[in-house]
């Protein structure tokens, strides 16, 4: 057993976790932030996409011990208060989710898609840049069309900052 | 996963001190094939030393004619690096094909040398630029250091540090990639150095992991084009055979990925 420190959608957190458990278990079990969900448990599906230090990775393929000191954003950390963020808001107008499994994961990637290209997003680049995360109910037309319009709100407002 | 104890090294002595003191230790770097394998309970480390947090183990410089790449510096580092990007666009190119964007930013180029998966993409950069590995104890050249299928010269317990790179003249590198796992089906770098020598090495091909492709070397040495290795037919003995591609089918990669290696090189 080891404790774990970080901090989790801004609050401090110190947690005792067996060295072995996975941070997507530390963020479901410990914390019960049960947004972060566990799809494949192989690396492949994405689900378990979260952000550690600003960069979006899959949780299930990192120890809790690895990121003791970081600093994580999940999916419930995203929305400002009652406010969604604008690629939450871009997945409900587009209709980016059908049975939803996928969505925590494709929205945290999603939001890291955007802050890495910017303005210069096409359909092919995020088409390409999805390809960590799976969507089993096969719903990618509208996902991709979700986080363009997304990336158009956030860029109209991070220029209203 | 069976259980491990987790330890963060401080530094490249510390992590080497750790890995000693654990009855069956293991470096961890960024997970991103370690992890999977502890959770199917294939390896059970009693300890995992995290190297992923030595700042000296971190960086890429680009002196002279070298570029040196930390070796637990992450793939989405050496893609974005405009140091590397310059100096040796091919590497950053294979750097941004390597598993998917989460991927990237955990992985690492020690890693990735050290695990020597038979498919992964920087061994055939490694073995076809001529680099050079530094580890804790020495420096081991690109030819003495890959051992076959998942091994490698290194020790037990020795650490790569960094690795270094001789700039080249041209270089390019092509993979067909697994549409589900992202690993190269085959993948070919081609190399010409400023002396004129060219080197090509191929990754997913080999029963014993990454390969020196004389025949491309040769055709390519007398004519640095895609056309000069139309007449080229590369043996399907020793290659790998799976559900997704016989040795025939990898034989013939090797020539139609070398061709566009070539191509990218320009």
């Amino acid at each position: 057993m080891s404790t774990v420190k970080l901090t989790v959608n801004g609050r401090a957190v110190s947690v005792d976790v067996e060295d072995r458990t996975l941070l997507v278990h530390l963020l479901r079990e410990n914390l019960n932030l049960t947004g972060t969900h566990v799809g494949c448990d192989t690396s492949q599906c994405g689900a378990c996409v979260v952000h550690v230090d600003g960069r979006a990775v899959k949780s299930c393929t990192m120890l809790a011990g690895q990121a003791a000191g970081s600093n994580v954003t999940t999916i419930e950390g995203l929305a400002k208060g009652g406010e969604l963020h604008p690629m939450q808001a871009a997945f409900r107008d587009n209709h980016g989710l059908q049975c939803g499994y996928c969505t925590p994961g494709m929205i945290m990637s999603a939001v890291d898609i955007v802050h890495r290209h910017g303005g210069k997003l096409d359909e092919e680049t995020v088409r390409h840049e999805l390809e960590g995360n799976i969507c089993r109910c096969t719903g990618y037309h509208n996902i991709v069309k979700a986080v363009l319009d997304a990336a158009g709100r956030m860029k109209v407002a991070q220029a209203a900052e | 996963m069976y259980e491990t104890n987790y330890h963060r090294a401080s530094s490249v002595p510390d992590a080497a001190a750790t890995f000693a003191k654990g009855k069956e230790s293991k470096f961890l770097a960024g997970g991103q094939t370690l992890l999977p394998v502890m959770k199917q309970r294939l390896a059970a480390p009693s300890d995992v030393i995290d190297l992923s947090k030595i700042q000296e183990m971190i960086g890429i410089e680009v002196s002279g004619d070298t570029v040196t790449i930390k070796a637990a510096t992450p793939h989405y580092d050496v893609a974005q690096s405009e140091a590397v990007q310059k100096a040796i666009p091919a590497l950053a190119n294979l750097a941004s094909m390597i598993g998917d964007p989460a991927v990237r930013y955990r992985g690492t180029i020690g890693g990735s040398l050290a695990n020597n998966d038979p498919a992964a993409d920087y061994p055939a950069a490694v073995l076809a630029l001529g680099a050079t590995i530094k580890t804790n104890k020495r420096a081991i050249a690109a030819g003495d250091f890959f051992k076959g299928l998942f091994s490698t010269a290194l020790e037990d317990g020795e650490i790569i540090t960094a690795v270094a790179f001789p700039v080249p003249a041209k270089a390019g590198y092509a993979k067909m990639r697994h549409p589900a796992s992202r690993f190269a089906l085959t993948g070919v770098f081609v190399a010409r150095t400023k002396a004129g020598d060219v080197s090509a090495a191929a990754t997913g091909a080999s029963q014993s992991g990454v390969m020196r492709v004389p025949a491309i070397e040769q055709a390519l040495k007398a004519n640095w084009s895609p056309g000069a290795l139309d007449s080229v037919t590369i043996s399907a003995n020793g290659l790998l055979a799976d559900i997704h591609g016989s040795a025939e089918y990898r034989a013939n990669l090797v020539k139609v990925m070398g061709q566009r290696a070539v191509a990218a090189a320009g």
